[in-house]
């Protein structure tokens, strides 16, 4: 016990003196003094000393889980067990796409759009998924391809006029193509590597649609992009924003029937063997650089389908909503579900995206908070909040 | 001593990083059904020669043939995953198996370049791919059987033991559908009741699918027990060649590699 104080006071003088320069001292620029705010060195001190505590406890607990995991008496986590027993899982999914299909009947406008927001992100997120968790393929310019969608159907309909149906298959297949098109340069790289080249094409992206004017109309962005017509009818606003919402419905099953198929297949298959070792994989006959292609590929035309339905619900685009830090939040998704887990990515998403939305109250905050979860995440629950387990194949060799 | 063609037929390669020639000037043959050993001091070039003719490096000189369906198809140049469709197939010094995946997996993984679905047979599951599904995991589970691993085979692979791991990915090198076979050190850290079972694991490989098998390896109890020839390198260079018998008494091999385990 003693030991344990002696390591926690260390830690808050630590940190007393590491944000001394930040939390004690003020300048007062107008009235050239010093303001020394001793208060806050005080409230630092015992924060970080209680709140060692709380690490080190968590920490421990880890530490002892780990070890009875290893001696094969672990216990999977509650999220698991559910997840992972049909019996609960069946109800429980039916529950929530009952749920989902009543929301815009039960919820407002303003709630519906969020939900809308949020299954845009369900999606960006389960087709990183198929990048970064399945294929293992560290990729942070993801919104580049969200990018390209909105930006297709845009200036698709501002010069050609055509609509949002046409406009939908179209912006993923040139999602898909600059997927590939990145993906080409970028064969050879691996993790830290391929994230900082991914990082630049992203952001080179978002420059060339800030810069070229003629182009993209720069910073002022694309207004007025017509909503989805139903069967050649234009909604208002109420109806068309139901409409959309059905419509990401439907887009999110489709991907999850999709990325749900691909990883249970022989592509899917290739894909983890990828992430788990490359030179193994090439070993067992699987062709390095086309499976590469096809993860880049897949894995933006879902960003590609977004964008096309991001810029319809917006009605407006322009390069700010395309930025590095969207790319991170896709990212973050797919790391706090948990990699290569579809139920994971899609409760992270909604996690992420409509969190910060109901506490507004802590909005300034909301770097911070999304900062230190990450954070705890990372040391506490690598593995996602819903861990991704694999198939289980039946055979049964009485029946040849 | 064998009229048969050479299913594996290394002509002179050599392999330098930079001025060490890690191999240098090797020929090596393997004809249908022996077993031959490569044996030699650790840092001999053993494994360098393995990655040289599996595609791992490109070899700075000479050539690799392999005789696959009557046909001889050279392999300099070629990339591993060709290097295996064309009929070798290898495991590693240190284990390579996909740990987060499970064992009947890791050996699915094995048939990929013997099936064909891809993005649309995936997504659809149509009826082809859906008997191209049945047949891999009727064959890696067939597979599994033969190597008594299938008991393990919904366990995911970074929990099996040491040696089930070893075993694994001789399984998942069968699944290639090979004519030859490269293991690299498979007793490595094996005990002596799974080297037993390891050297009958070889013996049926050899009989029973009529796979040739190149392995290097160091258990010299093994190596003398089970090859119809060895090899035996030293600092890159061929050593000596020939029975395991001839081997054992070759007076350079004695003085540069047996001697020292003798001394
Ligand atoms: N990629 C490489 N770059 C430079 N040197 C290497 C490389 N791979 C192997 N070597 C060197 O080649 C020599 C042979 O190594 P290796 O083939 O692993 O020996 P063995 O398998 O017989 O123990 C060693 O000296 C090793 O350091
Ligand atoms: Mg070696």
């Amino acid at each position: 016990m003693f030991e344990e104080i002696k390591k926690s006071l260390k830690v808050s003088i630590w940190f007393m003196f590491l944000t001394f320069p930040i939390m004690v001292i003020k300048v007062n620029l107008t009235d050239k003094v010093i303001i020394w705010r001793w208060k806050n060195l005080i409230l630092v001190g015992i924060g970080s000393f209680f709140l060692s505590f709380i690490w080190r406890y968590l920490l421990e607990r880890k530490a002892k889980k780990a070890k009875k995991e290893e001696m094969g008496i672990g216990q999977t986590s509650i999220f698991l067990k559910i997840f992972n027993n049909p019996k609960y899982a069946k109800p429980l999914y039916i529950i929530f796409l009952l749920f989902i299909l009543a929301f815009p009947f039960i919820f407002s406008m303003y709630q519906t759009n969020i939900m809308i927001s949020a299954l845009i992100y369900v999606m960006l997120g389960l087709g990183l998924n198929i990048v970064v968790g399945l294929a293992g393929l560290l990729d942070l310019g993801y919104v580049a391809f969200y990018a390209v969608g909105a930006y297709s159907y845009a200036l698709l309909n501002y010069h050609f006029h055509i609509n949002f149906w046409l406009a939908l298959p179209i912006g993923g297949l040139l999602a898909a193509i600059f997927g590939i098109v990145l993906g080409f340069p970028v064969l050879r790289l691996r993790g830290d590597y391929l994230a900082i080249v991914t990082l630049g094409f992203g952001e080179i992206i978002r420059l060339i649609l800030e810069n070229w004017d003629e182009f993209s109309f720069g910073p002022s962005g694309i207004s007025n992009i017509p909503r989805p017509s139903l069967f050649g009818i234009n909604l208002g606003v109420k109806e068309s924003t139901i409409f959309i919402y059905y419509l990401i419905v439907f887009m999110s099953i489709i991907t999850i029937f999709v990325v749900n198929r691909l990883q249970n297949s022989r592509l899917g298959r290739a894909w983890i063997a990828l992430r788990e070792d490359e030179i193994a994989c090439q070993a067992m006959g699987i062709d390095k650089t086309k499976t590469k292609l096809t993860a880049f590929a897949l894995g933006a035309t879902w960003a590609g389908f977004g964008g096309v339905i991001f810029a319809a619900k917006t009605t407006f685009i322009n390069p700010a909503s395309f930025t590095f830090l969207e790319s991170a939040i896709i990212l973050s998704i797919v790391v706090l579900g948990g990699m290569g887990s579809i139920q994971g990515v899609i409760l992270a998403a909604l996690i992420m995206i409509l969190l910060p939305e109901y506490l507004r109250a802590f909005s300034d905050y909301r770097m911070l908070i999304f900062g230190a979860s990450m954070v705890l995440m990372m040391v506490f629950r690598p593995e996602g909040l819903i861990p991704s387990s694999r198939r289980k194949y039946e055979y049964d060799p009485t029946k040849r | 001593m064998n009229k048969k063609e050479p299913i594996l037929d290394v002509k002179n390669i050599s392999m330098h990083f930079g001025g060490l020639k890690a191999v240098d000037k090797l020929s090596l043959q393997v004809y249908p059904d022996e077993i031959v050993a490569l044996i030699g001091p650790n840092g001999a070039g053993k494994t360098t020669f393995f990655n040289c003719i599996t595609g791992i490096y490109e070899p700075t000189l000479g050539d690799v043939f392999v005789l696959r369906d009557g046909k001889k198809r050279r392999l300099n140049g070629l990339k591993p995953n060709k290097v295996t469709e064309l009929g070798l197939a290898r495991t590693f010094q240190n284990i390579r198996i996909f740990s987060n995946m499970t064992v009947l997996e890791n050996v699915m993984v094995g048939r990929h370049c013997r099936t064909k679905s891809w993005v649309i047979g995936a997504i659809l599951r149509d009826k082809k791919t859906r008997q191209e599904e049945i047949e891999t995991i009727e064959y890696s589970y067939n597979l599994l059987e033969k190597l008594d691993l299938h008991k393990f085979a919904n366990e995911m692979a970074k929990n099996l033991p040491y040696g089930a791991q070893k075993k694994l990915e001789i399984a998942r090198a069968l699944a290639t559908d090979p004519v030859l076979l490269l293991l690299d050190e498979p007793a490595a850290g094996l005990n002596p009741q799974e080297t037993s079972e390891l050297k009958d694991i070889i013996n049926k490989i050899k009989e029973e699918e009529k796979i040739s098998i190149l392995l290097i390896e160091h258990d010299m109890k093994l190596v003398m027990n089970i090859s119809d020839r060895v090899y035996v390198m030293e600092s890159g260079r061929l050593l000596a060649q020939g029975t395991p018998r001839e081997i054992s008494q070759n007076p350079e091999v004695i003085k540069a590699y047996l001697g020292e385990e003798h001394a």
